[in-house]
């Protein structure tokens, strides 16, 4: 290793704020590298990020076809927005997406927080948008420790050596 | 790349300390490896060395490690705290595994 004498990462708080394919994987991969490093992680779910954890939601994320200028086609071409605005593209893009990311031995959302908890990561709801949205505990994944607000998880997001993520 | 000696035998290493020759390994150099980890290997460990050993071109992550029905993934970090995959390949005299998962 180098002689570098940067402080080392030893704890990320990732906050995850929306509900798409990428978005809500972005937020489990960096959480799940955190822990496979053996550095401590914390994920905050909030508003439309609340599907990652909703159980019947979570294994259902979408990408957006529509409003997204970095889809392409098979291939390569670019991805006429029109067509992406066709019913049932979506949902078949956002299928072959994760299948994709099956075949790279990325799991389904409800695995990969099986596997963060199990090396010690943890989960938690955002109580302002849990009551936005009406759910209610039992609705959410079994991982999710608590609902808490952000200044609950501020609280536990200090220490040398920590930062905080918003995707 | 530097050498050390490990249980006797002379080794190339790489410079974030894994073995450069994975055919050297045996079982004591294992075992010094995982001294120096703060580990002392168990039966269980050394079913996951072997696991490891076998899957070690064929991409391995925790996941993988955690279907191979030896451990699941809580086991896994049990076994090797503080970076399971990290810690557990450099044991098993591998090269360091390029994985997010």
């Amino acid at each position: 290793m180098s002689e570098k004498k940067d402080t080392q990462v030893k704890k990320v708080a990732i906050i995850c704020a929306k509900g798409t394919i990428e978005d809500v994987y972005a937020a489990l991969v960096m959480a799940n590298g955190a822990v496979m490093e053996g550095m401590e992680a914390k994920v905050f779910f909030t508003f439309f990020g609340l599907d990652a954890i909703t159980k019947n939601r979570m294994n259902k994320l979408h990408t957006a076809t529509v409003g997204n200028p970095a889809m392409r086609m098979p291939g390569g071409l670019p991805f006429p927005t029109l067509l992406g605005a066709l019913p049932g593209v979506e949902a078949g893009v956002s299928a072959m997406m994760r299948s994709q990311m099956e075949k790279l031995d990325i799991p389904p959302v409800d695995e990969f927080l099986d596997m963060i908890t199990a090396g010690g990561g943890e989960i938690y709801a955002c109580k302002l948008a849990v009551d936005m949205f009406k759910l209610k505990k039992q609705d959410l994944s079994d991982h999710v420790i608590d609902i808490i607000t952000i200044g609950d998880f501020y609280a536990m997001a200090g220490g040398e050596g920590s930062q905080i993520i918003f995707t | 790349m530097a050498q050390k000696t490990i249980a006797g035998v002379t080794l190339e290493i790489t410079d974030d300390g894994y073995l450069a020759d994975p055919s050297q390994w045996n079982e004591e150099i294992a075992k010094e490896i995982a001294k120096e980890e703060g580990i002392e290997l168990t039966d269980k460990h050394f079913q996951v060395l072997k696991f490891i050993r076998e899957n070690a071109d064929s991409g391995l992550t925790i996941r993988k490690v955690g279907k191979s029905g030896i451990v699941d993934i809580k086991g896994f970090y049990d076994l090797f705290p503080g970076g399971p995959l990290k810690i557990s390949t450099k044991i098993a005299g591998i090269k360091k595994p390029a994985s997010c998962v």
